[in-house]
């Protein structure tokens, strides 16, 4: 400290002898935007238990314990094997490996220090050489230096652990007894992240919580809506609260990518991938699920990213997200992993695998749960050139117990879609023709819910249609499907359910020639919009599927994005930031009509903030259905004051624009007035002003061109 | 009523003005050749042949006999109105980018654009009521704002000078000294390049359109910003209603981009907004590709658009139009 308090007075010593301004006023640097300076923002101070980590620099340096005391001559010897052990798992910095010698004996100590280019390599080389036998009286014992450091600060003698008074949570679910019944949602743009009411009631958007650089990648609500995650450079954090958005949680997972909630809210799983430090090999890939409201990591995964790459398509680098898949509904009993001929059921009151072993499945491809049930569905593609079929069955947990088994004939790609209740599973067979050159495709409804699991196949009208979208209805017992060749594609609607026969699927109607390439029900069941985006330039249709007719149709140039909110009243649709222009929302009513928009430039994400299942009973819902009049009067009331308020205030607003724009003209007119004699004097004298009356007139002006005398003859 | 079609340019558009009786239309384009039409039914009247490139800017004399106009060719030229001649030629380094003349017509501010090593600047010029006389020399230039000056009018008595362009930053500037005056606030500015500006009949107030999608309203004095009219793509051209409260945009997205969109989308339209209510009114749809240039004929009962298509359109509001209530 001594020798830099020195080295400041030297060069301020140096600086007044040559004149210059040592006093640099600090406010009046501008940083660029975008760019830090390594200063942390206010709200990264939480993370400074993990940053200074990094800051002391020893995060990539590894302790190597037990290894043999050896003297000098052998000294090189040792050195030599150990750098080979360690530089097999990652770049060992010059100077990195560090042998103390006793100076007394002249021999080595029997540990060792390595300091790896990244703490990740550091982390890596613990993992792997904590136990590793060099010979029988020799296993390894891999400590991080940094936590050192930590266990020496355990003090010797136990205490007590303080006890904290008990404070009460906030109410969580505050915004759910919203006095108006509204809905909330999130919008990312630009910087800034914004939570707000949908008040369709005004037309327009009521804030709650603006933060600006509040994630550093997206935003996701919990599946019930009581949180809010961010994700940070440091690991994920979680928001929540009665009036505004204080943090609940953070979970430390450095790099994170990707999280993804269990259903009932009560783990949280996080992803992260690391480039290895040799390029040959695959990613290193950590996974951990925390406990959402201890913060406690319950398990944690880590390998290489092909463990996590099999099956499933799509996703970040290979992997499908989220690796691991809950099931069992809102307990968030089981979660499972798709493995190499295997599935790893897990379960969460131990985080162990059921039964202590994978499901053995060959070649499964994709598995799905059931919405609600711990059912699995599982498929198995063709093997051996056809001559063992390929296979979709389904199997109960914990038992393990295969429910229903259905071989499929010569298929290229399945797909499996589950209803929403978990009543029927639809699975979407693509088969080959009988020359294998192209595809039809046929559906495979499954009726979970009754007696031994009937299976119907549904082939279309049209069974070389190309299936473009399918669509269970939420809750209910039909579903849509948008399939066809030619730029006008066909939708279908059918029902499990039709009035003739219980048992049997039936086609409800078929709509000729939409211009639609995506479906989106409403949460509620009953209608639908059917959209066409991308190539379709974002043409919506909003379609009652109960009297099988056209709501409305409207056009939101450009739209990327759908999502009804969680009541089933309101539909958002977004351009997001892959296009240049048009960037922002529309809310429209159930029904299509255009409520609002809002244009916002760098438009990332629109999401509502879901609802948790309502807690009544299906009878008590029906019962409010039929009453509905009854109940509903209340609220059209409220709705016309509010109209007539709105109008009240609309009037009001404009009249203060209007009297504050007199205002101004008057004022403009007395300052032209005064000039006015200025201004003729720069016209020479010219009188007329712009600002006096324009004036057509109308002049008629005769010109006598030529006159000419002709003598006419006088004929009698 | 329908519109006119006006063809008469090979290229974009890229100004318009009336005269002060309001039956002269001039038009500018890329095409190096002004064009004067009769304001009622849109016939050609003539052109002024001259300029060896794209003509950015005009403006007519008060009592319609002398044009100038900017160009490309890093010439600003004085024309007779009527016979169609060149009176004078002011030379410059640089392209002229805007062009106007000072009450009375005796001082045309002229700005030119940053070229080689040439910074932007803007320039006052004495004209001479015979031309003969004309000189070259500058009474006054001014350099310092970065970039591209779009646009540089005269304030109330030609007192000051407004600019506008590439920085977004709205300038009033001493005509005599050439000192700063005023500048427009940063926050409540202009995010973008501000790519034209028009004043109100009276001097007293003017309106700038820029690329960040609005259009702004300010007072010519204070510089106070007043309104602020906001639509969905960058505002390439304003134009103020003499008659009613009402403004226009005129705009669309980059010349660059325009292949990748689908005219569809309908956005290449003039959209008028109420002036104080700051809300939209409506839409005149036509071209095909963004409007350049906009200009209101001085009695208010008729206005003309000029697009990248290369095609003027000429509208007389019908009768429904004086009606609106909003």
């Amino acid at each position: 400290m001594a020798a830099e308090v020195m080295l400041m007075n030297e060069i301020e010593a140096t600086a007044a002898q040559m004149g210059i301004d040592m006093n640099i006023d600090f406010s009046s640097i501008q940083l660029p935007p975008g760019e830090n300076c390594g200063i942390i923002s206010d709200d990264d101070d939480v993370y400074h238990d993990d940053q200074l980590e990094f800051d002391s620099g020893f995060g990539n340096v590894i302790v190597v314990d037990n290894l043999p005391v050896v003297p000098r001559e052998k000294f090189e010897k040792l050195e030599g094997v150990i750098r080979k052990i360690y530089s097999q798992i990652g770049v060992i910095k010059e100077d990195g490996l560090w042998m103390p010698v006793d100076p007394e004996t002249k021999k080595t100590l029997g540990y060792c220090f390595i300091e790896y280019n990244t703490p990740q390599e550091a982390e890596l080389a613990k993992e792997k050489t904590h136990g590793y036998k060099l010979d029988r009286a020799h296993i390894f014992a891999v400590n991080m230096f940094d936590d050192f450091d930590k266990y020496m600060k355990v003090p010797d003698e136990w205490a007590p652990p303080e006890i904290k008074p008990y404070t009460p949570g906030e109410n969580l679910q505050k915004w759910l007894a919203d006095e108006k019944a509204r809905d909330q949602f999130v919008i990312r743009a630009g910087t800034d992240t914004e939570v707000l009411w949908n008040d369709a009631r005004q037309s327009k958007t009521e804030p709650v919580y603006k933060r600006t650089f509040w994630t550093e990648s997206f935003v996701q609500w919990s599946p019930m809506g009581t949180y809010l995650a961010t994700v940070h450079r440091q690991g994920a954090a979680v928001w929540g609260g009665a009036n505004t958005f204080n943090r609940l949680m953070r979970y430390a997972h450095p790099q994170v990518k990707l999280i993804d909630f269990s259903p009932g809210e009560k783990f949280l799983v996080t992803y992260s991938s690391h480039e290895p430090s040799n390029p040959r090999d695959a990613n290193r890939v950590v996974i951990n699920i925390f406990d959402m409201r201890t913060g406690k990591v319950m398990r944690d995964f880590k390998g290489s990213a092909d463990e996590f790459a099999v099956g499933g398509a799509g996703g970040v680098a290979g992997n499908s997200w989220p690796v691991f898949r809950w099931g069992g509904g809102k307990e968030d009993k089981y979660f499972a992993k798709l493995g190499k001929n295997m599935i790893s059921v897990y379960e969460t009151e131990t985080f162990s695998l059921i039964d202590k072993k994978s499901l053995k499945v060959e070649n499964v491809v994709d598995f799905s749960w059931s919405p609600t049930d711990p059912i699995i569905a599982l498929f198995v593609p063709e093997l051996g050139g056809g001559n063992q079929p390929a296979r979709v069955s389904l199997v109960q947990m914990p038992g393990k117990e295969e429910l229903r088994q259905k071989n499929l004939f010569s298929i290229s790609d399945c797909k499996m879609y589950w209803q929403s209740n978990g009543d029927y599973l639809a699975v979407k067979a693509d088969r080959y023709t009988k020359t294998k050159k192209s595809t039809y495709t046929g559906f495979e409804l499954f009726r979970i819910k009754e007696r031994d699991i009937p299976i119907e196949v549904l082939e279309l009208d049209n069974k070389n249609d190309k299936i473009i979208a399918f669509a269970w209805e939420p809750k209910g017992h039909r579903f849509a499907v948008i399939h066809g060749d030619n730029p006008r594609p066909d939708v279908s609607f059918y029902s499990m359910r039709s009035t003739h026969n219980l048992g049997r699927v039936a086609k409800l109607t078929t709509l000729k020639g939409k211009q639609a390439n995506a479906l989106f029900w409403s949460p509620g069941g009953r209608f639908i919009v059917l959209a066409g985006l991308k190539g379709f330039n974002g043409q919506l249709e909003f379609f009652n599927v109960d009297e099988l007719e056209t709501m409305a149709t409207a056009e939101h140039f450009m739209a990327t994005d759908v999502e009804w909110d969680p009541t089933g009243r309101y539909v958002a649709t977004s351009v997001t930031s892959v296009h240049e222009m048009e960037n922002g929302f529309n809310i429209w009513s159930f029904n299509g009509r255009l409520l609002y928009r809002i244009l916002k430039d760098h438009f990332f994400q629109f999401l509502w903030r879901p609802r948790p299942p309502s807690f009544l009973t299906p009878e008590k819902e029906e019962e409010i259905a039929r009453n509905l009049k009854k109940y509903s009067k209340k609220y059209e009331a409220e709705d016309q004051d509010v109209s007539m308020l709105l109008s009240e205030q609309d009037r009001e607003k404009r009249r203060m624009l209007k009297e504050e724009w007199e205002k101004w003209v008057s004022e403009w007119r007395r300052a032209q007035e005064e000039e006015k004699l200025e201004r003729q004097k720069l016209r020479d004298g010219e009188a007329s002003d712009e600002e006096e009356e324009y004036e057509a007139k109308e002049v008629e002006v005769e010109e006598v061109l030529d006159v000419s005398e002709e003598v006419l003859s006088f004929e009698e | 009523m329908r519109p006119i079609l006006m063809k008469g340019h090979e290229r974009p558009l890229t100004f318009l003005k009336y005269n002060r009786d309001g039956d002269l239309l001039f038009s500018c384009a890329k095409d190096h050749t002004p064009t004067i039409w009769f304001a009622d039914n849109g016939e050609r009247l003539g052109t002024y042949r001259g300029h060896n490139g794209a003509v950015w800017t005009c403006d007519v004399s008060r009592d319609s006999m002398r044009l100038i106009t900017g160009s490309a060719d890093q010439t600003v030229k004085l024309w007779n109105v009527q016979k169609g001649t060149q009176l004078y030629t002011f030379n410059f380094g640089s392209p002229a980018r805007s062009v106007e003349f000072a009450i009375g017509d005796k001082l045309a501010v002229i700005t030119t654009d940053p070229f080689m090593e040439l910074t932007s600047a803007i320039h006052v010029k004495r004209i001479a009521g015979d031309s003969t006389e004309q000189t070259e020399e500058s009474v006054l230039v001014i350099k310092g704002p970065q970039g591209r000056i779009n646009r540089a009018v005269w304030g109330p008595l030609n007192r000051t000078i407004i600019s506008a362009g590439e920085d977004a930053v709205i300038r009033i500037w001493d005509s005599e000294t050439g000192k700063l005056l005023k500048e427009s606030d940063k926050e409540s500015g202009h995010k973008k390049t501000i790519t034209s500006l028009t004043k109100a009949a009276d001097g007293s107030h003017f309106l700038s359109g820029s690329l960040d999608k609005s259009a702004k309203l300010w007072d010519t004095r204070t510089l106070t910003l007043i309104k602020t009219y906001s639509t969905e793509r960058p505002v390439n051209a304003v134009a103020m209603s003499p008659l009613l409260d009402h403004v226009v945009l005129g705009g669309g997205q980059d010349a660059s981009a325009v292949t990748t969109t689908d005219h569809r989308a309908g956005k290449f339209e003039a959209k008028f907004y109420d002036k104080i209510l700051q809300e939209e009114i409506g839409g005149v749809k036509g071209h095909f590709g963004p409007i350049n240039a906009l200009a209101f004929n001085p009695d208010g009962k008729s206005f003309s658009s000029g697009g990248e298509d290369g095609y003027m359109r000429l509208h007389h509001f019908d009768p429904d139009y004086f009606n609106i209530k909003i």
